[in-house]
């Protein structure tokens, strides 16, 4: 059975002068007891896409079911077995995180004892116990974004929709989403999840679905979409501004593919199947060629990396006007 | 147990939550509670309303309860409702599954029950410490009436700002609106004491018409019709252009 089918969804946003395709023909389909990943950069339409599966904005065009219902005709069914967790941590901030949850719980049709269980349920299995009583204005992001997952999962959805879980917080708090989300999804929760990270989309989800300018324009697994980006890169930056062409000729031969330079940085990539061995190798023949460097470096592929091999771009920001309430 | 049942308690529990939270920010009690309490204490003090018969508090207190209803449905509601959608919550609150009558209605049982403490805190006010008695032509239902259309009236107008504007602009339209129905609304001065055209424009607003029901269901002043024909078109006309327009994100 599948969880979330989507054909062919359009949404136009338009404003005076402009107009946007947020989304501009996107199929979708998520199986029971996986993990979907859209990946994309800002005002790709990943957020759209949300919110159309979750109700809260109607399509221009295409038709989208959620655990079999239609979410033109029956939003309230959708609404009671789905859980949504947003990108801006929306719970009130001068309720504390206890008080949230209990009326969450209370929204999801809990009587108030079952809600006061459950919100001390959720309580003790994000780490919130010592928190629980003061208000969330005193709250960190890491927090705010656990209690906003808490408030998602208050009525035991089997489908859990997060839109960017970790957008915005530090590196130790989102190792540590990602623990809850794992765990989560262990239990049999099937996800959809929206990212800017392809490392996150790489330890979440089964399948990832990339996301640009409303469209999807690529599918497969990570391992899969890894192949087509080429693995980790090796990454230089040039002292001198001039030696650069000769740099990437260097590395060209060294890393896998064509080195790409970004003449504004000095920075010279190239993708490498061969870890720390072909590092070294760059630093001997870029030293032996009289070529000082600033900065050197092995990374995993970033979104740029995707989207430059995929389309030939770096991944662009849209205007920050497809979104209202973006700037809040 | 039937399907309405649980939805009503959760409106019920949300209309709770409501009413806490306005307790909790000290600017909403400032506006529903202060000063009205605060407007009816210095004019009623003061005692010099310009060109009435009888007592200034007779017509000072069924003023401030309007401006007490103005204050919690068009400045109190709307401002906390537009920065509920710039923060998000009434987008997290529109993924619950409780319906948007759900939530409109939690909102308005919020803002009955604070009218509720602010007619306590005023009529206290005004016998406590004013010598306000109530006369024996006083209609409770006319003051109930008058209750729930002004409450539609200016909680629909205080939605239908939230719902268009931004939330900075919703804050100083708001604002602004409350001062001038305090200024032109026949809560402190009669209307009939405004400059002629300023008075022609006065009496087709919605303060005037609620005060002067107010005033009917206190003292038993003769028709009650007219004000409550104009309040019912302004409560209609709002509320129902709230809904047409009311976004949740």
């Amino acid at each position: 059975m599948r969880a979330i089918t989507a054909e062919g969804l359009v949404k136009v946003y338009r404003t005076r002068k402009t107009e946007v395709r947020a989304l501009d023909g996107v199929d979708l389909e998520v199986e029971e007891g996986t993990v979907l990943g859209l990946l994309g950069p800002n005002g790709a339409g990943k957020t759209t896409a949300v919110r159309i599966l979750a109700t809260l904005l109607k399509p221009d065009a295409g038709r989208a079911t959620v655990a079999g219902y239609d979410v033109a005709t029956q939003p309230e069914a959708i609404r009671r077995v789905i859980g949504l967790s947003g990108q801006y941590a929306a719970v009130d901030e001068n309720l504390t995180g206890r008080e949230n949850l209990w009326l969450f719980g209370r929204l999801y049709q809990l009587g108030s004892a079952e809600a006061t269980k459950r919100a001390g349920e959720l309580l003790a299995q994000f780490d919130l116990v010592d928190a629980a009583d003061r208000v969330v204005k005193t709250y960190s992001g890491g927090m705010r974004r656990r209690l906003d997952l808490g408030a998602a999962l208050i009525g035991r959805p089997r489908l859990l929709i997060l839109d960017e879980p970790t957008t915005g917080l530090d590196p130790r708090s989102r190792i540590g989403m990602w623990d809850v989300i794992r765990t989560l999804v262990r239990e049999g929760v099937t996800l959809l999840l929206t990212t800017q990270y392809l490392e996150e989309a790489d330890e979440l989800a089964d399948s990832i679905a990339v996301v640009d300018h409303g469209k999807i324009i690529a599918r497969g697994t990570a391992d899969e979409l890894k192949l087509q980006v080429g693995g980790e890169r090796m990454e230089v930056v040039v002292h001198d501004r001039a030696r650069t062409e000769d740099a990437a000729r260097i590395m060209s031969a060294i890393g896998v593919g064509q080195a790409s330079i970004d003449e504004h940085t000095r920075r010279v990539t190239v993708p490498s199947d061969g870890g720390s061995k072909r590092l070294a190798i760059v630093i001997r023949d870029l030293d032996e060629a009289g070529i000082l460097i600033d900065d050197i470096a092995l990374r995993r592929p970033t979104l740029d990396d995707v989207f430059l091999a995929l389309t030939g771009h770096v991944a662009e920001e849209a205007p920050a006007s497809t979104t209202a309430g973006r700037a809040a | 147990m039937s399907r309405p049942a649980p939805a009503l308690r959760a409106v019920g529990a949300l209309a709770g939550y409501e009413l806490r939270l306005t307790a909790r920010r000290g600017e909403n009690l400032l506006v529903t509670i202060v000063i009205p309490a605060g407007v009816l204490l210095f004019f009623g003090t003061i005692g010099v309303v310009p060109g009435i018969d009888g007592r200034p508090v007779d017509f000072l207190l069924p003023g401030t309860l309007a401006l007490a209803v103005i204050a919690s449905g068009l400045a109190s509601l709307g401002i906390v409702t537009a920065y509920e959608r710039v923060y998000g919550v009434l987008k997290r609150l529109g993924g619950a599954p409780l319906p948007a009558w759900g939530l409109v209605a939690a909102k308005l049982a919020a803002v009955l029950a604070l009218e509720l403490v602010q007619v306590a805190v005023l009529v206290a006010v005004g016998a406590g410490a004013l010598g306000w008695r109530p006369s024996p032509a006083a209609s409770l239902p006319l003051l109930v009436i008058a209750l729930v259309l002004g409450t539609a009236a200016f909680a629909g107008l205080g939605l239908l700002l939230a719902g268009t504007l931004r939330a900075e602009a919703t804050l100083a339209i708001a604002n602004g609106l409350f001062l001038a129905c305090l200024v032109l609304g026949g809560i402190v001065l009669p209307l009939d004491q405004l400059p002629a055209p300023l008075e022609a424009v006065a009496r087709l607003l919605p303060a005037g018409a609620l005060a002067d029901l107010f005033r009917a269901a206190l003292t038993g002043a003769p028709n009650p019709v007219g004000p409550a024909v104009a309040l019912a078109a302004w409560a209609v006309g709002a509320a129902a252009l709230a809904v047409r327009t009311f976004r949740w994100d």
